[in-house]
């Protein structure tokens, strides 16, 4: 657990970083029509309808487990993480690869989007108002012109899987 | 040479090279302390070891460098270019020493005086006045060389260039040139050749970092994967242009596996090499006289599997030492010879390996035993009084048993067993304990080679397909919830009649949840259809059955660990992709016995039970029938045969008036069951295939009928070539081949490939070995003389043991060992054991037993009979094995 904190605060620490400096590349892409973003150097692969291998006896949010060219990679629905009801529309689905803690997980989501390069003026908190399963895997908000981004921990969004 | 030493060479040379570079970076920073440490380190290394391999000069050199090193180190004396040249000097030292042990196994005569008397001057300098800056009083202690004149003679001749001249003896040497060195001298070093020598036995072996080889590993399993996954595509097209190629990637995969799972693979010696010096110190402490033999020594495990195994291994050679041998005065009053034997055996078996750890100690104290499962609560007497003597011994690997205060006392056997067994089942491996009290103990360990690929059969439930490692599943029922092998149910458990005993089932369905968790929108259809199978399982002695709805094919798979998500759920040991790329998981048939409640090892079938359903199934066979031209079908038995398959009529190619095919890489000879047995209009045909290590064979047949559990009567009519005789099979009379004549007519070629496995030293008949084969039935006096001369014996066969002892009186008759089968009607083959070891002629011959229920308890009364070996019946390859190694470990005790 402790390595994982430490990788929380890495994330956390490089964020800052980099916002001092310029701008960061986000991957966005969609949930339910909300807007996310996963900062692309993260990202190993975005994948499309995958074959996945069911796992009995798994958390809900495990949706089974499908090959990546050789590795066995944990998918993850993040809908289900999220707490975001409604079934998506069979056939959209995609999936992005992240790897945490030495392993590969797929986070399945909706609909990829663009690689958005952000500017840290762009960027806020949490708003304290924002519902509590969201605000801990929320690193905080982008205002975009026409939307706004929740820039989602990938870390947070896994670990708490883990327990 | 000692592996130890050769261990220690490996080592300290590499260890001495790494130095090497750093050697250079202390000349520029003479107090660099990390590397004062690492030097004093090593040194401090060495000289441990040494007194451990008793090796006094170089212990004796590494202790004075040790000293002064450890001034440097703790900063009494600052470090100076000229001590500097004293440590070079040491390490050349050592280095020298080192290469005359890897060369003539023996440290190098001569002596260090001189070089320790400066150390020691240094040494002593600094002790004494570490306070004053006596940088005088130290540097005199180079400058005065030690005290043999010829040495310094030398010195003096070869160190012209190196500054406190006299002193820098082995830097020295090791900078001049070769013809430089006098010979004059035999205490002198003959240094310049050792320098020059690279060590030999560093560069035979290269240490490779174990992630090196794990990375390896990995990619050749997905090679694997892939190569199975083109073998897939492969298969289904009809020509291609591909299929030459990937013949040959196939090989090369199959070879650079083998090849990377050799790399991780260590002989199970070096898990024992610490045990002689345990033994030794047990019965030195405890004054008994232990004799520890090691068996099998140079069988290989990966390196894996060795790590997990090391330490209950020698818990567990402790604990018989400790415990289960008694002391001299002890074993003297129980007749037994003063000094115990601790016997530990490793040998391969079928994938596996086997390790036995017997004792001929005391054995485990029953009646301390019930005392304690009482005391801790874990029965109640009146449980016990229920109890096999199995059932109780299996307690002591009970948790609660051992974690109870002074075990030692109560059990005799109790410390740790249980951890013992949940580390060996966790890679796989299953424990037995048999133990007679006042005779000692036996332990069978049993676990797979390597942990990485295993071989799984493919199942399914509710849609989804799970792997079994193969390891765990015995067998193989078609069974229904209605109709002739039905399940049945008590309150809702289900069960199932297996023979003559009640399994356990378990729904795969239920245990995974998969009935409920049909979310997909498939009707979520209660048992997908009325025909399931179930997979007997043994975990330990427990035998239950898993429920599935299809059973595909065995794969080997590479297991993979399972993502840290899904750790905690123990129905599973891991996942893996299979040939057509698919994710799988892979169940832990522990972990399906867990959740379905309780189960210890205790709830075994009870062992008297389990030998009375045996002896009613006496002489029980599971027989092939097949059809074959016309008339009655044909019956053969199932254990002789090695695989069944359709083999393509144009496949078959004919070479020298043989029928061949290309099977698994090799030609194996075709031989038609009859004329009657037509090749005509057909596209394939049934093939049974009996093979051998070496050789295979296959007998075309017109179909195959029923594999069926008969007793076999034959009544011998044998008239045609090829047939045993008729029986009543399934009510029908049925004729019983005869495989020995069909292995012999595909020619010699059977006949010499067959003779060289097992007649190891038969170079002519005159060498063949004698075997003496007793046996009442005629059915398998006609199946096995066959089997044994096609293999290279000289077979005698004889009806009965009285039979068989009238030879022995005769005294003309002189067999190299003999056969015997065990349920006979005048004599039991126990008796006989008896009779011939009390013999005058045969008392020497070997002996092993056949029957067909080979239970533990049957083993150990053959072997107390006189036995050496114990084979079940048909199984061919096993007797033939048996039999070979019995003659060859027999020849070897005669020599």
């Amino acid at each position: 657990m402790t390595s994982a904190k430490r990788k929380d605060f890495l994330d956390e620490h490089d964020l800052e970083n980099q916002g001092h400096e310029l701008n960061e590349d986000f991957l966005t892409l969609y949930i339910s029509n909300q807007l996310f973003g996963i900062p692309v150097l993260q990202v190993q692969d975005v994948l499309g309808t995958q074959r996945v291998t069911r796992i009995p006896l798994a958390p809900p949010e495990v949706a089974g487990a499908l090959n990546l060219r050789g590795r066995i990679v944990t998918a993850i629905d993040v809908r289900k993480r999220l707490g975001i009801g409604g079934e998506r529309k069979t056939g959209s689905q995609m999936s992005v690869v992240v790897e945490h803690g030495g392993e590969l997980y797929s986070l399945i989501i909706d609909r990829v989007g663009d690689v958005l390069s952000l500017s840290r003026e762009e960027f806020e908190n949490n708003p304290p108002t924002l519902d509590q399963q969201w605000r801990e895997i929320s690193l905080g908000i982008y205002r975009l012109k026409k939307e706004l981004l929740v820039v989602l921990d990938v870390a947070k969004v896994l670990n708490t899987v883990h327990e | 040479m000692d592996e130890l030493v050769t261990e220690f060479l490996t080592e300290t040379n590499e260890s001495l090279q790494e130095l090497d570079l750093d050697l250079v970076n202390l000349e520029q920073n003479p107090n660099d302390k990390d590397l004062l440490s690492k030097i004093f380190r090593l040194m401090h290394t060495i000289k441990g070891t040494c007194g451990f391999l008793g090796l006094p000069r170089l212990e004796t050199c590494a202790h004075h460098a040790e000293n002064v090193l450890g001034l440097f180190r703790d900063g009494v004396l600052k470090v100076t270019p000229d001590y500097v040249t004293i440590i070079f000097e040491s390490i050349d030292r050592i280095k020298y020493i080192l290469s005359e042990i890897e060369q003539n196994g023996a440290e190098p005569d001569g002596d260090d005086r001189e070089l320790i008397a400066r150390l020691d001057a240094i040494y002593e300098n600094a002790q004494g006045k570490a306070s004053t800056d006596s940088m005088e009083d130290i540097s005199k202690a180079f400058i005065e060389p030690g005290p043999d004149p010829e040495e310094e003679e030398e010195e003096v001749k070869a160190g012209e260039d190196i500054k406190p001249a006299p002193a820098a003896h082995a830097v020295t040497v090791a900078d001049s040139d070769e013809d430089e060195e006098d010979d004059s001298s035999g205490v002198v070093p003959d240094a310049a050749k050792m320098v020059a020598r690279e060590s030999a036995v560093a560069n035979q072996s290269l240490r490779v970092n174990v992630a090196v080889l794990e990375g390896l590993m990995t990619m050749v399993s997905e090679l694997v994967l892939t190569r199975n996954q083109l073998l897939q595509i492969l298969r289904s097209q009809q020509e291609s242009e591909f299929t030459a190629p990937l013949q040959r990637l196939n090989h090369v995969v199959s070879e650079l596996q083998e090849g990377v799972m050799k790399t991780r693979m260590q002989p199970i010696g070096n898990a024992w090499s610490k045990l002689p010096r345990i033994i030794r110190d047990i019965s030195m402490e405890l004054g008994k006289k232990i004799d520890l033999e090691m068996h099998g020594k140079d069988t290989e495990l990966d390196r894996q599997v060795l790590e997990l195994i090391k330490d209950p291994l020698t818990h567990m050679v402790r604990n018989s030492a400790d415990h289960g041998i008694e002391a001299p005065e002890e074993r003297a009053r129980a007749g037994k010879p003063a000094t115990g034997k601790i016997v530990l055996n490793a040998y391969h078996e079928g994938g596996h390996i086997i390790i036995e750890i017997s004792d001929d100690g005391k054995g485990l104290p029953m009646e301390r035993i019930k005392k304690k499962i009482i005391s801790n609560g874990l029965a109640t007497a009146e449980e016990l009084a229920e109890m096999s003597t199995q059932q109780i011994q299996q307690f002591i690997f009970k948790a609660g048993f051992s974690t109870a205060e002074k075990v030692t006392s109560v059990s005799g056997r109790g410390v740790g067993m249980d951890v013992v067994r949940t580390n060996i089942e966790k890679i796989g491996g299953s424990i037995e304990l048999k133990s007679i009290e006042g005779r000692g103990s036996k332990f069978l360990i049993k676990i797979p080679l390597t942990l990485a690929i295993v071989s799984a059969l493919i199942v399914e439930a509710a849609g989804e397909r799970f792997a079994i490692p193969q390891l765990a599943v015995r067998e193989l029922v078609k069974a229904s919830y209605s109709g002739e092998n039905r399940i049945e149910t008590i309150k809702g458990s289900p069960v199932f009649r297996l023979r003559d005993h009640l399994l356990p089932l378990v729904s795969l369905r239920d245990v995974l949840g998969l009935s409920h968790m049909n979310d997909a929108g498939e009707s979520a259809s209660e048992p997908a259809s009325d025909k399931q199978y179930i997979v007997v399982t043994q975990i330990g002695a427990y035998h239950f059955g898993i429920i599935v709805d299809r059973v595909y094919d065995t794969e080997e798979i590479v297991v993979k660990p399972v993502a840290n998500i899904l750790k905690n759920i123990d129905l599973f040991s891991g996942n893996t992709i299979l040939g057509d790329g698919s994710v799988i998981m892979i169940l832990d048939p522990t972990g399906i016995a867990k959740a379905t409640g309780e189960i210890d090892h205790a709830d075994t079938m009870d062992v008297a039970e389990e030998e009375a359903r045996h002896s009613e199934r006496d002489e029980r066979l599971t027989l092939l029938l097949f059809g074959a031209g016309k008339g009655a079908p044909k019956a053969v038995p199932l254990s002789l045969v090695a695989r069944l398959e359709n083999i393509k009529i144009e496949a078959i190619e004919t070479s020298n008036d043989q029928m061949l095919v290309q099977y698994r890489g090799k030609l194996m000879p075709l031989v038609l069951f009859n004329e009657k047995v037509s090749l005509e209009g057909v596209e394939e045909k049934p093939v049974l295939v009996f093979q051998d290590e070496k050789s295979a064979m296959g007998l075309i047949v017109d179909a195959i009928i029923d594999i069926v559990e008969e007793k076999m009567d034959v009544e011998i009519g044998g008239k045609n070539k090829g047939l045993l005789g008729s029986a009543i099979i399934n009510g029908k009379a049925t004729d019983v081949i005869d495989v020995g004549w069909y292995l012999r007519s595909t020619g010699n070629d059977w006949y010499r490939m067959e003779k060289n496995p097992y007649g190891k030293n038969g170079n002519g008949a005159s060498a063949r070995k004698r075997v003496l084969l007793v046996d009442d039935s005629p059915f398998f006096r006609n199946m096995l003389t066959p089997l044994l001369s096609v293999a290279g014996y000289d077979v005698t066969t004889v009806e009965s043991p009285l039979d068989a002892l009238k030879l022995c009186e005769s005294e003309s008759h002189h067999f190299d060992v003999i056969v015997s089968d065990i349920e006979m009607p005048e004599m039991s083959g126990f008796e006989f054991a008896e009779k011939v070891r009390a013999s005058s002629h045969w008392q020497d011959t070997p002996l092993v037993a056949l029957s067909s229920h080979a239970t533990p308890q049957d083993i150990d009364r053959g072997r107390a009979a006189g036995f050496q070996q114990y084979v079940a019946k048909f199984d061919r390859d096993t007797l033939l094995n048996t039999l070979s190694e019995t003659l060859a470990s027999n020849g070897k005790a005669a020599q």
